[in-house]
């Protein structure tokens, strides 16, 4: 193996050829500042178009200063990252960058977690030596996301993220010079293109030029109406992740926390998503077997491979792109909106309240679930089955507000029957969960044996794109995982080309699944914080005393008091939705 | 902005033009020089197209035709009239000869008159910059041209004695 040996701010080192300055400088705990630059490890994310600047340092013998995140080492190297000229040209950098961004931080989104501020910090900037021109935009509103591109600071990652690993195509870079900007083409609001909502534009962005549209305010007025009973339900991955926007480690499992805080804010029965997922499994799962013992059977009008269809980003993704596949996914709704579409039916009933006084919220890992529930197929008479979703962020910033101290409070239990859920539906929060959780339930009543084992290890992981073969007592079925939707395109390119040979494909928009979706706590490029918190929902998972959907008690009742059975007319009308082509 | 429906005829020039390029992403300028040099101008509904054929995002194709000057989403007029900006040109009076071109055929840069017969446009460089400064109507190239001269040179397109001579770029 090729090795390079150089000298980093005195210290020699050995690192392996193809090393960039930045990662070498890293390894002996030289941290070079970035701002544009992002690597996502394991995921195969990186962003270095090497265009802010921020991370120049001085290598001996060259003329100009050296960009650290994209210049490879070489032998004999001499490297200075805080000579007085580096230092000069950083700060200097960052005060024409600062020159045209609006200095409203005080009230700023992102403030206090943004990596302009943190970095002018960090550069002891006090003062814009550059007084000169500033851009004006105008803000682009759009169901999820909100655009304020005064504060773009063109380190491109939302354009890569959604170009290069979502392939979504919606933003890039437009026009030259001063005037350059990130936009959808022709300058087109976000809600008349493509874009999927998937929010991992949102994700990367280290400033406040995109953020998720903020719907508190709508849910603390829901909860000052003495008119109206409020109840919440909580998706998988917020658990996993929610104890981040209060200091507490990455993967930390905070459950019973948030049940407790979301008591304190007084909802009046606080549920959890997780019994959604179980339900969602019942019908996919039986969906999954029908579609299946048909085309085994001989039918060629079945279609296979059945498609995951909870995950809205990734909904809206094939009705744009793929449209003529649209009978493919699983007509199964989201947990979401199975949840949102039982509360205001069954538990209406049980509570006697009429579903206008009724407001279902939910608290979930995604900013594309605002949109989500906004679709007019998940509405009754104009009254959307779920009316406000706020993310994993805002829910942070909901429990600040109302003055709770997150850290001390004590662990409590969800509310019956809407809160009860087995560990299959935990782990719909992490790629390749729904399909480990569908694996556990199809596998039982197709075999009508007890599962010899329940952890699926094949299933589990980061890779982009991975396939397992689990067999079903002779039976094997193929399956196929893909997350971030560069993967998914790869997939159904194969199933147009008629080269699939998967039974089922899990899909899922966000890289790692919901744990990291657009509305979690920012992960500032750091991929490690993905991997703790798969790992705490996993941990969920064996904590529970039920890990397989067709145990929980309530769903079993739920069927014997309401729906029937999977797939019955009744669960069809509230719980199956269908797709549009999107391309007219 | 306005919608255009473009002709099956359109579409499928366009369509032709992307398959000459293999219908490659990274032909993407080639595709627009050359669908441009066809239509005159780039419509948002082209960009549509040539998108869809290279399998690439619209807005990939409209970052792209923003940047370079020489791409334009505005009709252009019959003789195109185009002056140079460069240095050479810039320190020689191109700014006044601009300024004659403007009040003469009261329009502004990128705008086509009423007839559709001229439109203006500024460049950089043609590499004449001995001639300086420089205009060009179409592909004919006319140097050092004073202020005193753009009536007259007008003149010569709108009675089509030097029609012949351009094609419209």
């Amino acid at each position: 193996m090729d090795t390079i040996n150089l000298i980093i701010d005195n210290k020699p080192i050995v690192v392996k050829k193809g090393t960039t300055i930045l990662e070498a400088a890293s390894s002996i705990g030289v941290q070079v500042p970035t701002l544009c630059h992002m690597k996502l490890d394991d995921l195969n994310i990186e962003n270095k178009p090497g265009g802010c600047r921020v991370c120049v340092v001085e290598v001996e013998g060259r003329r100009n200063l050296a960009p650290a995140c994209c210049t490879d080492v070489h032998e004999g190297m001499v490297v200075n990252s805080h000579s007085i000229r580096a230092i000069n040209a950083r700060r200097t950098v960052m005060e024409l960058i600062l020159s045209d961004h609006p200095a409203d931080c005080l009230i700023c989104a992102k403030s206090g977690d943004c990596e302009l501020q943190d970095m002018a910090q960090q550069l002891g900037i006090r003062k814009i030596h550059y007084p000169g021109e500033q851009s004006h935009y105008r803000e682009d509103t759009s169901p999820a996301i909100i655009r304020e591109i005064d504060k773009c600071i063109m380190c491109r990652r939302c354009e890569m993220m959604c170009n290069e690993v979502q392939t979504v195509g919606v933003l890039s870079a437009i026009n030259r010079g001063f005037d350059s900007v990130v936009s959808p083409a022709f300058e087109m609001n976000l809600d008349h293109s493509e874009c999927t909502y998937c929010g991992q534009c949102v994700a990367v962005c280290p400033t406040g030029a995109l953020t998720e549209v903020d719907d508190t305010g709508k849910v603390i007025r829901a909860l000052s109406d003495p008119a109206k009973t409020v109840i919440v339900q909580t998706a998988p991955a917020v658990r996993a992740a929610l104890g981040e926007e209060f200091e507490m480690e990455p993967g930390t499992l905070v459950t019973g926390k948030l049940v407790s805080a979301l008591r304190r804010l007084r909802f009046d029965h606080v549920f959890d998503t997780d019994f959604a997922a179980d339900l969602t499994i019942m019908e996919e799962g039986t969906e999954l077997l029908n579609r299946l013992g048909k085309h085994l059977a001989g039918d060629k009008d079945v279609k296979l491979p059945i498609l995951t269809s909870c995950c809205p980003a990734w909904v809206k993704f094939f009705e744009h792109q793929f449209p003529e596949m649209k009978e493919i996914p699983s007509t199964a709704r989201s947990p979401q909106q199975m949840f949102g579409s039982i509360a205001k039916t069954y538990f209406a009933e049980k509570l006697g309240v009429e579903r206008e006084n009724l407001v279902v919220v939910s608290i979930m890992p995604c900013v594309a679930k605002k949109y989500e529930c906004g679709r007019d197929e998940f509405k009754v008479n104009g009254n959307p089955d779920v009316d406000h979703v706020i993310t994993t962020r805002e829910l942070a910033a909901l429990i600040k507000l109302s003055n709770i101290d997150f850290k001390t409070l004590p662990n409590e239990d969800f509310d019956n029957p809407l809160g009860e859920s087995t560990g299959a539906g935990v782990i719909f929060g992490t790629t390749g969960g729904v399909i480990e959780a569908a694996v556990r339930t199809a596998y039982e009543i197709h075999t009508k044996k007890e599962l010899p084992r329940l952890d699926f290890d094949e299933l589990r992981g980061m890779d982009g794109i991975r396939e397992a073969t689990i067999d079903f007592d002779g039976l094997p079925i193929k399956i196929g995982i893909a997350h971030g939707l560069g993967n998914a395109r790869k997939l159904l390119e194969d199933i147009q080309a008629g080269k699939s040979e998967f039974h089922a494909i899990e899909i899922m928009s966000c890289p790692g699944g919901c744990i990291g979706g657009g509305g979690q706590p920012y992960h500032h490029g750091n991929a490690e914080i993905l991997k703790k918190r798969q790992m705490a929902i996993y941990q969920e998972d064996k904590n529970k005393t039920l890990r397989k959907s067709h145990e929980n008690p309530h769903i079993i009742k739920l069927y014997e008091e309401f729906l029937g059975e999977p797939m019955s007319e009744k669960a069809h009308h509230l719980l199956h939705t269908e797709y549009f082509d999107r391309t007219e | 902005m306005p919608e255009i429906k473009l002709s099956e005829n359109t579409i499928q020039l366009i369509k032709d033009i992307c398959f000459e390029f293999e219908n490659k992403e990274s032909e993407l300028i080639n595709v627009l020089h050359r669908v441009q040099g066809k239509l005159g101008y780039l419509p948002a509904e082209v960009q549509e197209v040539i998108a869809k054929e290279l399998k690439t995002g619209v807005a990939k194709v409209y970052g792209v035709v923003t940047f370079y000057s020489f791409f334009t989403m505005i009709p252009q007029g019959e003789f195109p009239i185009s002056i140079c900006m460069g240095t050479a040109c810039y320190v020689r009076g191109a700014e006044q000869v601009l300024a004659e071109f403007k009040r003469q055929l009261k329009v502004e840069v990128g705008e086509s008159t009423g007839d559709g017969k001229f439109s203006i446009n500024c460049l950089r460089c043609v590499g004449a910059c001995g001639l300086a400064p420089v205009v060009t109507v179409g592909e004919k190239v006319f140097g050092r041209v004073a202020p005193s001269q753009v009536k007259q040179i007008i003149a010569e397109y709108r009675e089509g004695r030097n029609s012949e001579d351009v094609k419209t770029a």
